[in-house]
């Protein structure tokens, strides 16, 4: 069975599907091929609920058969970041915390299927569902979605199809890899401080970080409940747009969700950008950036020139202070967020002597949280603690405060901010795990965004290869030979531009990514490896 | 009492936690329960589960706001939910969410009465919080948590340190737990937890303006320990100032029946609760027409209603606190007030039968006859069909049957005889029959009236006007046949 299908985009696929050319159930059959065969190099998925989701597609093809009108994402596979509540999937956050301890009977000590089970589907879920999406498994995460490489997964690292021995990016590494990869055509992720923006980049497709309370957060595992808000991958942005307007909207399960009606994203797509301002924040080509990330954005704002927008630059003079404020806060919100993985209602326990609570609690914890989400605990806790407070946390948010200013004074004069979503190409698995303050800082243009709520799109803008790959040699070795087959072998990846709109302009953001979109140098372009 | 602590003084301020009475608990729909099957009224939100999140419960709002008004708070046009945090397997978030920095409402003010004498104490503050559920211990060695009671609201009222000895504070308590459950926002259920205390107890040199060290009592239960576990550890700290030794701040609880309290743990080692504003929640934002609206809402407060019953309806300082002793009695009374024209004949009634037989529960109370059926019985004595006493057998008959009073006076046959004609023929007979005693009473011997009366009253089963009868006799024996 081919299955092509899965290399068209989400309207596309749901359009055929609607009109009877594919059934919903070959779709899904088409994903599960694709997962187990490309899974296992790539660690996308870290579970696939193949009976439950072919169940569904029967379910769609049923209605059609009936002549039932179909949802906007009929029989479209759509992954899920591990941290999202289905209710027929168990859900760990890339976390040990959230999984049963292994049976003493050699099977392997971590096990994601053995994952915690919530009883209930997340707002988004139940949306996707009821829109006709079929959801074949829950995508690769850093635990807790902290991190931006996808090896602080407690299970495996996802990989990046255009290199595998490159990080996707994280934390929603997993999710934009099933996309980048053609597993799914779809995904959802959650972006705190770029876990959208980052790994789509970084693999080549289009993500996503909606407006915060633009979309439900009930039934996403809490990170940073003040920063988190989910949103969608695809390989194109038709697909983003169309998969963002069946999540998007009011949702009273949610205080923080906005109460305003939801734009045609969709059909934003495709507008005239002639005349649209966009800002260019000097702050965002700092010192750092490879050349080759400079060198794609600036095209892609030649390009945008060429369609007849207005580029010209932007002060945001507060950026250089978003990664010290947002770790304050993110962790601040997590050291709390996380207490409720106790041992005492769900999830992993390890015993303690009869009566010792605070042992089980200690011994709960030490086992369940990996090196990363104990750091972050640890950093929260801290500048929550009395005395500390002020100086950091209340701190911290006066800091977000002037970024949101920077943000509302840049929009007064400009539509759109663009800028890169990354400083560098992904980077190979291992770099940096050594060097965490050099992985946060890595984050510096996807922070400031989420510090101020904003909506923001990665969408792609061009390939470079990799500046750590083996150059040239001007003379001639024994080992030249060698050199030079490693050249050839070096891999292009994949560079994102990043869009950075006002507070619920969504609508503008699809327009303008959609516009480059048609005339970018790497439309169309699929990772070599899918 | 402060008469009794020679050179000190006591210092006593109060935290009241109290349930709200609302269907549902106060960040998800779960209904508010006690004493249903464990861990039967949970849901993702109140069980802490990963990815839900709260949502708060607009009832909750209001009733919190109707007990601050009622305490003569200010309300906050702006107020916000706060974690605390810290580990216990009641607490299923690893937090509790609770006003902190800014809460509900400032500035109160409660009046007491001790001794005759009335005294204003101050309330710091009302916030709003959840309550967490219940660990239960010892179930086959192993311990178990219900989490119906988690997530259930609460009001936190919180006293200045006004109050000077246990019975101000047990009095105190008193008019609050009055005040909620008049609101309607409190059953006022110690026993049951929803109305729960723990007091803040310091003492000092008489004269001195700063506050000695104080100890916390933590869950005194029973209104009948207040004033006792106060006392007690007034009595403790001054013995140990006395001694020569410091009060150390501590949490203590009391032991009702050694009389003594105990340590529970060192505050100076408490955890820190690291709050902070709980993102998952906006502020909460209250414009002056909610709160208005609630106030225009409140019903009469107790203290108002007992000074109206005494000045307005002529009830005795005793009875009017009969009258509002409990939210459905000033309701029943004046209910009854509205169809019987005499407050003062209602009280006595009520008092002396209705609520013989009246059981409350917190706000609730079952009575056994309705306000128009008291009515309708004490019409009946006032137009002299009954008497008092046959009331009472009548009331009694009434709380059985449930049927009118008119209607059982009727089928007993207990309708006063009054028929002038009918009392005449039988006192006639009566004379006939007994002319020794007649010629005794013409003869002067007029005690033996109560003789002839006695016979009527015997032939008619009690039922007779005794005015009548007297009236009917005297005129027969006088006038000589």
């Amino acid at each position: 069975m081919t299955t092509d299908i899965l290399d068209h985009s989400i309207p596309e696929i749901a359009a055929r599907c609607a009109r009877g050319e594919v059934s919903a159930e070959e779709i899904t059959r088409a994903a599960l091929d694709r997962i187990q065969s490309r899974n296992p190099a790539l660690g996308a998925f870290l579970t696939v609920q193949g009976d439950t989701a072919l169940a569904a597609a029967r379910a769609v093809d049923a209605q059609r058969t009936r002549g039932e009108p179909l949802g906007p994402l009929a029989g479209v596979p759509i992954g899920l970041k591990d941290a999202l509540c289905s209710a027929d999937a168990p859900a760990t956050a890339g976390s040990l915390v959230l999984t049963r301890k292994a049976p003493r009977d050699g099977s392997p000590e971590r096990d994601p299927e053995r994952g915690y089970r919530p009883p209930y589907d997340a707002t988004v879920v139940a949306r996707l569902r009821a829109a006709g999406a079929i959801l074949p498994g829950k995508c690769n995460m850093d635990e807790f979605a902290m991190g931006s490489s996808n090896e602080n997964s407690a299970f495996f690292p996802a990989r990046n199809p255009w290199d595998s021995e490159r990080t996707p990016g994280g934390s929603s590494g997993g999710s934009a890899v099933a996309v980048a990869a053609g597993m799914t055509p779809g995904a959802l992720g959650s972006d705190t401080g770029g876990s959208i923006r980052q790994p789509a980049a970084l693999t080549g497709v289009v993500g996503v970080k909606p407006t915060y309370g633009r979309v439900s957060r009930y039934g996403l595992i809490a990170f940073a409940s003040s920063l988190d808000q989910i949103g969608p991958f695809a390989a194109d942005v038709r697909g983003a747009a169309r998969l963002l307007e069946v999540i998007a909207g009011h949702d009273p399960r949610d205080a923080t969700s906005l109460p305003v009606a939801v734009d045609a994203y969709e059909a934003a797509c495709g507008r005239d950008v002639a005349g649209l301002r966009i800002g260019v924040p000097e702050e965002y080509f700092a010192e750092g950036i490879e050349p080759g990330v400079d060198a794609a954005v600036r095209r892609a704002l030649d390009g945008l020139r060429g369609l007849g927008c207005e580029v010209r630059p932007v002060h945001l003079p507060h950026t250089r202070h978003a990664v010290a404020a947002y770790y304050i806060v993110a962790t601040a919100e997590a050291s709390s967020n996380l207490a409720r993985f106790d041992g005492v209602r769900f999830g992993l326990r390890e015993d303690a002597s009869q009566g010792d609570l605070r042992g089980m609690y200690g011994k709960t914890r030490g086992a369940g949280f990996g090196p990363e989400v104990k750091r972050r605990i640890m950093l929260g806790t801290y500048v929550l603690s009395a005395g500390y407070y002020d100086a950091y946390y209340l701190r911290a948010q006066k800091v977000r405060t002037l970024i949101q200013r920077d943000f509302d004074a840049a929009f007064r004069k400009v539509d759109l901010i663009a800028a890169p979503v990354s400083p560098t190409t992904a980077f190979r698995l291992g770099d940096r795990t050594d060097d965490p303050l050099a992985m946060y800082l890595a984050d510096v243009y996807t922070l400031p965004a989420s510090l101020a709520g904003l909506p923001a799109l990665s969408v792609p803008c061009g390939l470079a290869p990799a500046p750590d790959a083996p150059t040239a040699s001007a003379t001639r070795s024994v080992i030249s030979s060698l050199i030079d087959s490693a050249i050839a072998k070096a891999k292009a990846l994949p560079i994102g531009l990043q869009l950075i709109a006002p507070a619920l302009a969504e609508a503008r953001l699809f327009t303008a990514a959609h516009a480059w979109e048609q005339i970018s140098p790497v439309r169309g372009a699929r990772a070599p490896s899918s | 009492m402060a008469t009794s602590l020679g050179p000190y003084e006591a210092v006593i301020g109060l935290e009241v936690h109290a349930q709200l009475l609302t269907r549902t608990k106060a960040f998800c729909g779960c209904a508010t329960s006690f004493g249903d099957p464990p861990n039967t009224h949970t849901c993702p939100a109140c069980l802490g589960l990963p990815g839900a999140l709260p949502v708060l419960n607009g009832e909750a709002v209001r009733m919190a706001v109707a007990a601050s008004l009622a305490l003569g708070c200010t309300v906050q046009h702006h107020s916000v939910f706060a974690r605390k945090n810290y580990f216990y397997p009641d607490l299923p978030k690893g937090y509790q969410l609770s006003q902190y920095e800014l809460p509900l409402a400032r500035t109160g003010v409660l009046e007491i009465e001790v001794e005759g004498e009335t005294r204003r104490a101050r309330i710091l503050r009302v916030h709003m919080e959840e309550d967490a559920g219940k660990n239960l211990h010892g179930m086959g060695g192993a311990s178990v948590v219900d989490l119906n009671r988690a997530g259930t609201p609460l009001v936190e009222i919180v006293g200045e340190p006004d109050l000077r000895s246990g019975l101000e504070a047990a009095e105190y308590l008193k008019r609050l737990r009055e005040i909620l459950m008049f609101v309607g926002v409190n059953d006022g259920n110690l026993e049951q937890g929803s109305f729960r205390c723990d007091a803040n107890v310091s003492v000092r040199k008489v004269g001195e303006a700063r506050l000695g060290t104080r100890t916390e009592l933590k869950n005194i239960n029973s209104f009948k320990f207040v004033a006792d576990a106060i006392d007690v550890e007034i009595r403790r700290q001054i013995a140990l100032l006395e001694g020569g030794e410091r009060v150390r701040q501590q949490t203590r609880g009391y032991h009702p029946e050694r009389r003594e309290t105990y340590l529970l743990r060192d505050k100076e080692s408490e955890a820190d609760y690291r709050y902070f504003p709980d993102p998952d929640l906006p502020p909460l934002t209250l414009d002056e027409a909610f709160i208005d609206g609630v106030r225009s809402a409140l019903p009469e407060l107790p203290s108002p209603k007992r000074r109206r019953f005494t000045e307005e309806l002529g009830l005795s300082p005793y009875a009017a606190s009969v009258m509002t002793a409990h939210p459905r009695v000033a309701g029943f009374f004046e209910e009854t007030c509205l169809l019987h024209g005499d407050p003062v004949k209602v009280a006595n009634f009520v008092q002396s039968e209705v609520l013989r037989d009246a059981r409350t529960s917190g706000l609730s109370a079952t009575f056994t006859v309705t306000p128009k059926q008291v009515a309708a019985l004490l019409r009946l004595v006032d137009e002299g069909t009954i008497s008092g006493k046959q009331a009472k057998e009548v009331f009694t008959a009434m709380a059985e049957s449930g049927h009118d009073p008119g209607d059982i006076v009727r089928e007993k046959g207990m309708a006063v005889l009054s028929d002038t004609s009918a009392i005449e023929q039988l006192a006639a007979s009566i004379i006939a029959a007994n002319p020794k005693q007649v010629g005794a009473y013409r003869s002067g011997k007029t005690a033996l009236l109560g003789f002839f009366v006695g016979q009527v009253m015997k032939q008619t089963g009690g039922s007779a006007n005794p005015a009548v009868v007297n009236e009917v006799l005297m005129r027969l024996l006088a006038a000589p046949t």
